[in-house]
């Protein structure tokens, strides 16, 4: 190891008291170290506690909690005995903490540069006068362009990505020894993702410091730590180099959590881990994953497995280290459906676009040249029973388009038409009922898109009622027969969403657009918000309703690894424009419009040897240009004058795949590899 | 937060106990429920008549025939401050459901359609609230004199005015959800939408809201009638009662202290009860709910 510990937590045990007044377990009889320069990663589903062990390491328990045994030493001492004047210094001081939504940890009302001195101020010796050098030194150092505006700004004014960088410069005025990093970049797009990670990476090595990052999402985790801690049900299941982890993880549930992320190589689905976790503070005798495990006996069952030597450098809580590698290996995961590239068309967009600014009458009078459209020049077409994958960065007009074609927004121009011809209404309520029907859409966020106040049984019983005009009996057996076509029993009918795990919900979510019998299902983003565990599950859902139904469905992601296990074809979007439109295996080849590249090159993937390339900035201009091409002003490989003054033109492939660039297609690859 | 539960009965025996278990819920459920049955059953268990004058005992103070002493027209003080409740809580207990109902309705219905109509409507609203509460109340009360049948619908329709900006709120944070995107791009209808999606997401806010304005529509009555707008004498209200006993205060103070305890003991409960219903619900986030 190298070094003394900077952090060492000690059979750390916390709890909470439940409602018969008995003391429940959230961390059980957790060891935690981390040297400097070192950085762990700390892995685990939704609920494992590995946010809770985090901010135990500052000596922070969340309300409620209660520290029942063990110790967090640092500096020598114990930071729970500590007095709440040291714990203010050490708190975003010696230890900072970057959390997941910077946005909501940044005061919306008081300016970057206040807020940057507020943090100088407290934890830096500096005399007053040198803090305004000092801060634009930090945001210098986390690679935010022009410090002195950044100062000037408000945090609503900044992007995601811009926002993080800030949090990550306060996390840095105190010189810290050790950061602790609590999901920092879920939510952020893949693009900015890879550049934070590279940062933050960058940032450690640089000042020796060591980090604590936890994260759903192994991909990341195998970018920027060294070591892994994996959780579950608040016990360590494993730990060990990660290098080690990730090629033979010594525990089934690291294996689980493996086969659940899926991969830009790939063609199969990513296999879901079945079962859910336990819930926080359960009381158990046997293994916390034995009810999920393909090896679980009766001894796990009865017994708590200790934490022993596995393969390699390895840790593992398990009774059998050596069958865990023989496991399968994950082989296949459920054959894909896939349709055939010529059926009738489904949907139609043609030229269309969509403006979300309307000019005053000040404005029209003037004639004030308008902003370009959102999103503008979209044509596509669905056929039955495929899958158009749709990619881009926050801000790509993903959702946009999705809402336009689902009438929650209208068009500024262009129509879009059902597969028989008939052009549908811009508005909603213009529309027939049963064009409404042939339309459905799952949203991003099952916690927003189900009325907490409505049962499952309410929330299916919507559509059946007004499609279908179903009642009593019938109503009942085809709400259970959605629940089954979902995976889930006719139990759930009584339950409300606050009882349903993340996964459960958007698994009602898909069963209510289902409900309607739709041809075509909007999809937007509907796994980002879920943990990759339950996201493969969704996933391989879809697949199996994609077979069963012939449904037609546009995904819309700005992860490539996930749309291209699910997309028959792929459109890929810059800034509200098409840039790249074909068939998966031809968009995810060669060659590739330069943006295309840019995303396929930032995907994490848990693979310690394959790093991402980032090939350009990752900051998104607010409003794409009024002329040439939308993706000029960050391209790796722009040509000229020809791409700030004229559109770029369609190029074909030939097998319906196109590519909008100045650039000829058999220049492409070498331009981009060069 | 409690367990969200299918049923109706069983919810609301189920929020009533979490409220019976926090003190604020147990002391303002017990201070109303007590004053509710007095009002109920004061008429059959007063020692002597509201209107009965005993001349020669003006102004007395507590004894055993008399608890609390005698008025300057020598009646029972006690008897009176039993019965003074009953008219404020039949009026209040009327006119404040129809205030919530048609603000309530109106809010919502705004917060969803927005709009010229909202902003044209909600600006009057703030006029309206701009205005001293008392005021208007005073000037309709002139016109069409006083008494139950003037006052009930003009109570309703003051105390109505600021549940509409409640309301409105609430809704407008449920219809920027996803759930109300959802059944729009199903097609239903705007009144089932606010029917079966917006009400039940609003209907907590609305409950706490109207105990709130119970409460207040309580002392905007009871200043009424010390004004003598409210309850035409002799019959007992315990606005007019301190109204009169308040030149004699030095003398019997009884008269002037004894209604009032009883109106700040009925408004303190339908506080504390606001303040537990507030929690139990989850709408008042100041302490949240672990894990």
């Amino acid at each position: 190891m190298a070094g003394p510990a900077l952090i060492d937590i000690r059979k750390l045990c916390i709890g909470f008291r439940g409602r018969a007044g008995t003391m429940l377990p959230v961390l059980h009889e957790i060891d935690m170290t981390v040297c400097r320069g070192q950085s762990l990663g700390l892995v685990g589903e939704s609920g494992s506690g590995k946010s809770t062990l985090a901010l135990a390491a500052m000596g922070y328990l969340k309300h409620g909690l209660q520290k029942l045994s063990g110790e967090v030493i640092h500096d020598g001492a114990d930071i729970f005995a500590r007095s709440a004047g040291e714990l203010e210094k050490i708190r975003g001081g010696k230890l900072g903490l970057i959390p997941q939504n910077s946005g909501q940890a940044l005061t919306p009302t008081l300016r970057i540069g206040r807020q940057i001195h507020e943090a100088l101020h407290l934890h830096c010796a500096l005399p007053e006068g040198e803090h305004e050098a000092r801060a634009i030194d930090l945001l210098t150092q986390v690679r935010l362009p022009d410090p002195q505006a950044i100062l000037r700004r408000y945090p609503p004014e900044l992007s995601g990505g811009q926002q993080q960088r800030v949090a990550i410069a306060m996390a840095l005025a105190g010189e810290p020894d050790a950061l602790l990093l609590d999901e920092p970049t879920t939510g952020l797009d893949v693009t900015t993702q890879a550049h934070i990670l590279e940062l933050l990476r960058d940032l450690a090595a640089a000042r020796n410091m060591a980090m604590v990052y936890v994260s759903h999402d192994l991909g990341v985790i195998a970018r920027v730590c060294d070591r892994v801690q994996v959780l579950y049900g608040g016990e360590t299941m494993l730990t060990g180099p990660t290098a080690e982890v990730l090629r033979d993880p010594a525990h089934p549930y690291a294996r689980g959590l493996l086969a659940s992320i899926p991969r830009l190589s790939d063609r199969t689905l990513p296999r879901a881990l079945e079962g859910r976790p336990p819930p926080p503070g359960q009381r158990r005798r046997g293994c916390a994953f034995a009810a999920r495990c393909a090896l679980a006996t009766e001894t796990c069952q009865a017994e708590r497995p200790p934490l022993i030597a596995g393969a390699g450098a390895q840790s593992t809580r398990c009774f059998y280290p050596d069958q865990v590698a023989s496991m399968d290996a994950g082989g296949e995961g459920a054959a894909l459906s896939r349709c055939a590239s010529d059926g009738p068309a489904a949907l139609r967009l043609a030229d269309v676009a969509i403006r979300y600014d309307r000019p005053g009458i000040l404005a029209r009078l003037r004639r004030v040249p308008r902003n370009p459209a959102t999103v503008a020049g979209i044509s596509l077409h669905l056929r039955r029973g495929e899958t158009l994958g749709m990619v881009g960065e926050s801000g790509s007009g993903k959702s946009t388009i999705l809402k336009t074609i689902a009438g929650l927004m209208s068009p500024a121009e262009g129509r879009i038409e059902l597969g028989d011809g008939t052009r549908l209404c811009a508005a909603v309520e213009q529309r027939r009922p049963d064009q409404l029907r042939r339309i459905q859409m799952v949203f991003q966020n099952p916690d927003d898109s189900l009325n907490p106040r409505q049962t499952v049984a309410e929330i299916l019983s919507q559509p059946l009622r007004l499609y279908f005009g179903l009642r009593d009996k019938a109503l009942h057996d085809r709400s259970v027969e959605l629940l089954e076509t979902v995976r889930l029993g006719a139990h759930y009918l009584d339950r409300s969403p606050g009882q349903l795990s993340g996964g459960e919900k958007q698994r009602v979510a898909v069963a209510r657009a289902f409900a309607a019998g739709p041809e075509i299902v909007l999809c937007d983003e509907i796994t980002s918000a879920l943990d990759v565990s339950v996201q493969a599950a969704v996933l391989e859902l879809l697949n199996d309703l994609k077979g069963l139904h012939r449904t037609a469905f546009i995904f819309v992601s700005h992860d490539l690894a996930i749309v291209r296990a699910l997309s028959d074809r792929v459109a890929v979007l810059y800034q509200g424009r098409l840039c790249e439109v074909g068939p998966t295996a031809a968009v995810y080849g060669a060659p590739s419009h330069p943006y295309t590249d840019v995303l396929l090159n930032a995907v994490l993937e848990p693979d310690p040897e394959r790093a991402p390339r980032l090939l350009t900035e990752d900051t998104v201009d607010l409003s794409p240009p009024a002329r040439g091409c939308p993706f000029q002003r960050r391209c790796p490989v722009k040509c000229g004058q020809i791409c700030e003054t004229d559109a770029p033109p369609w190029r074909e492939t030939g097998d319906g795949h196109a590519i909008r660039c100045h650039i000829p297609l058999t220049d492409l690859p070498r331009r981009i590899a060069g | 937060m409690s367990a969200a539960t299918s049923s109706l009965p069983a919810r609301t025996a189920n929020v009533l106990r979490e409220m019976l278990a926090r003190p604020s819920g147990a002391l303002g459920l017990t201070l109303v429920g007590l004053h509710l049955v007095t009002a109920l059953i004061s008429p059959w268990i007063v020692p002597f008549d509201y209107k009965e004058m005993d001349a020669t005992i003006t102004l007395a103070g507590p004894s055993a025939e008399h608890w609390l002493g005698t008025d300057h027209l020598g009646r029972d003080v006690f008897s009176r401050v039993l019965l003074g409740g009953r008219e404020a809580l039949v009026v209040t207990g009327i006119a404040t459901p129809v205030a919530m109902l048609w603000g309530g309705l109106l809010g919502v219905f705004l917060g969803l359609r927005g709009g010229w109509m909202d902003e044209i409507l909600m600006r009057i609203v703030d006029a309206f609230l701009a205005l001293p509460g008392i005021l208007p109340l005073l000037v309709l009360i002139t016109v069409f004199g006083s008494g139950g049948a003037v006052l009930m619908p003009t109570l309703a329709f003051f105390f109505g005015i600021p549940v509409i900006r409640v309301a409105r709120a609430a809704a407008h944070e449920v219809v920027a959800r996803d759930f109300i995107s959802a059944a729009r791009a199903r097609g239903h209808r705007p009144f089932d939408i606010v029917r079966r999606e917006i009400m039940p997401n609003v209907t907590d806010t609305l409950l706490v809201e109207s105990a709130m304005r119970w409460s207040w529509m309580l002392l905007g009555f009871s200043a009424l009638s010390f004004l003598g707008f409210g309850v035409a004498p002799p019959r007992p209200d315990w606005g007019l009662m301190v109204s009169d006993a308040r030149v004699y205060m030095s003398l019997a103070p009884w008269g002037v202290i004894a209604p009032v305890i009883a109106l700040s003991t009925l408004i303190i409960g339908i506080n504390l009860t606001a303040d537990a219903l507030a929690k139990t619900l989850g709408l008042d986030q100041s302490r949240k709910a672990v894990v």
